[in-house]
């Protein structure tokens, strides 16, 4: 190491050190990010919707525009989806009789959002999970049998579904996919 | 302190029946007793809120806010919580070395106080030899550090321990090597002598007496953050490798004695350099004659700037990472024990030269120290032109929770 090599260390070292003191600084008069839950919001504004684009939080179904194609049910690593379906001739297609998400297992990784065809499973920006047993953080969806969606062709045209699949494909589009831009 | 102890005597405040010596050990415990749960304590607690505080606006969140005012109270909070935990002592450590550890440690910080002065007369002894003692009773830290290291019987400590002792001893030479032209300056080692030979405006301080104490300043510093193992030398307690070297089998009481040790280091250090460097407690001779007024003047002058040195080291601390055990010991070494013995012969050189000192040279360093603060105050001006901040986003109270706008 030559004496130019050593007087530029120390010329380097004070002039990095001083400039990372200066960038620092200037955070010290930048107002925080920090969002105070839950106490000091302004008036009418949730913290629920205030949360970032993409935020998972705890998971939804649409039992209207599911299939029980059980795509998310495989797609969980930790399997905390069950799904029961069986074929009903009688009622025409799929009947579920369980559709549970334990929530104590679930670690919000999306896997289950992603493949699922009509969006019927979701995040929602809800957070507050907290509950006094393992046994009620399980969701139960299912609480009576009922028939899975069938997609038709042309389009939905039941005037109370087609909105909840509306949503469920734009969900699936914006949201589950991984081109989707990152943003609104 | 012993004159007001004499007094006492003589005006039967204490009973004369007793021997001197009596009064002067009990005047000693009490003094001792008083400055280290008024002063030296909370001192160490507060920084660690400070630190939190200010650690949390750099990184753009609030810090403890929840406790107190402004989260002030959290220190006290914190202090209570450590006193009620479990006293944890691993079946497998050395259990005397292990309990008396944190004492050493306690002891090695809390002496310093000893002959640093708090402003004007106030000083609890003036030893002849004052800037060695403190040099000498903080390096006893490093026994108390090693002993927890090797007692704990766990190899973090263990590493941890023998990395402080390696750094310890490695940085007292360099911060040895910058105390010597002050004390060269000012041909004293009493605390209070090397504070009378400066003046109170900024350029009769040392600091800007020559070029080569201009630079001895920065390489005490930062010697003396490496002894007291703050970022980015807190490599004996490195969490990223080390868990928390030293202190990682203590729990409870005997942890908070190391952390306050830490933390109250810091104030040490700002109180050292202070001294120094930076004109101790004086204050403008215009200033009311009152001897109380006077004091309290001098006290929150010398305590302003010291606490000034410990903002300066958590602010350095929440900027650096911290670097490898091989570039601490490069930099030691290669790079301020040099220079610091080039300062060393530069000022005695430079005193052979200009036996009365040089008022111009000094004037010229002083306005190069307010140049250089005002390019640094126009980088901080930079990087925030740069973020592209409104005026909405910025914020000047230190103790402000409000968020950025919605």
């Amino acid at each position: 190491m030559g004496f130019g090599t050593y007087l530029r260390n120390i010329k380097d070292a004070a002039l990095t050190i001083a400039d990372g003191m200066a960038v620092t600084f200037s955070h010290l008069v930048r107002r925080p990010y920090t969002v105070q839950y839950p106490d000091r919001l302004p008036d009418g504004v949730r913290v629920q919707d205030t949360l970032p684009f993409r935020y998972r939080g705890i998971l939804e179904v649409d039992l209207e525009i599911c299939t029980a194609c059980l795509a998310c049910e495989r797609a969980c690593p930790i399997d905390c989806i069950v799904i029961d379906a069986e074929k009903d001739k009688a009622a025409g297609g799929l009947v579920m009789t369980r559709f549970d998400i334990d929530l104590a297992k679930c670690m919000y990784c999306g896997l289950c959002s992603e493949p699922c065809p009509t969006g019927a499973i979701h995040h929602t920006p809800e957070f507050e999970g907290a509950d006094y047993s393992l046994e009620s953080m399980v969701r139960r969806f299912v609480k009576a049998p009922v028939v899975a969606y069938k997609p038709k062709k042309g389009g939905e045209t039941d005037p109370e579904i087609a909105p909840i699949l509306e949503r469920g494909m734009r969900y699936v589009e914006e949201f589950a996919s991984p081109d989707a831009p990152a943003g609104k | 302190m012993q004159e007001l102890v004499d007094g006492l005597i003589r005006s039967g405040l204490a009973p004369a029946a007793l021997p001197a010596w009596v009064h002067y050990l009990v005047a000693m415990l009490v003094f001792g007793g008083i400055v280290v749960f008024v002063f030296i304590l909370p001192i160490a607690g507060i920084t660690t809120w400070v630190e939190r505080r200010v650690a949390g606006r750099i990184q753009s969140r609030i810090g403890p806010n929840r406790t107190g005012p402004a989260g002030f109270l959290q220190w006290l909070a914190d202090g209570i919580k450590s006193l009620l935990k479990e006293d944890i002592v691993p079946v497998a450590a050395d259990a005397p070395l292990f309990k008396l550890a944190p004492y050493v440690v306690m002891t090695g910080f809390v002496g310093a106080f000893v002959a640093i002065p708090f402003g004007g007369p106030l000083i609890i002894a003036d030893l002849n030899v004052g800037i060695l003692y403190v040099t000498a009773v903080t390096a006893l830290v490093v026994v108390g550090i090693l002993m927890a290291g090797w007692s704990s019987n766990n190899k973090w400590s263990l590493l941890g321990g023998i990395r402080s002792a390696a750094q310890i001893v490695s940085y007292e030479i360099p911060a040895g090597l910058s105390i010597f032209p002050i004390v060269m300056l000012s041909g004293a080692l009493s605390m209070q002598s090397i504070i009378q030979a400066q003046g109170w405006e900024p350029w009769r301080w040392n600091l800007f007496h020559n070029p080569f104490v201009f630079v001895a300043f920065f390489i005490f510093f930062v010697a003396a953050l490496a002894e007291g193992n703050r970022t980015p030398f807190d490599l004996p307690e490195a969490e990223s490798e080390l868990v928390m070297g030293f202190a990682t089998e203590y729990s409870g009481m005997r942890n908070l004695l190391f952390f306050m040790a830490e933390w109250g280091n810091l104030y040490v250090i700002g109180a050292i350099v202070t001294t120094l460097f930076l004109g101790g407690w004086q204050i403008p001779w215009a200033l009311p004659d009152h001897p109380v007024v006077r004091t309290v003047l001098q006290f929150a002058c010398f305590f302003l700037k010291s606490y000034f040195w410990v903002f300066v080291a958590i602010w350095l601390r929440w900027t650096l990472p911290r670097i490898r055990v091989d570039q601490m010991m490069i930099m030691c070494w290669k790079y301020l024990v040099p220079i610091a013995f080039v300062n060393l012969l530069g000022t005695a050189v430079w005193m052979v030269a200009f036996p009365a000192g040089l008022p111009a040279a000094q004037m010229a360093l002083f306005l190069l120290g307010v140049a250089l603060l005002g390019v640094f105050a126009w980088r901080v001006t930079y990087h925030l032109r740069r973020a592209g901040l409104t005026r909405a986003e910025l914020s000047f109270n230190p103790l402000s929770t409000a968020r950025i706008p919605w």
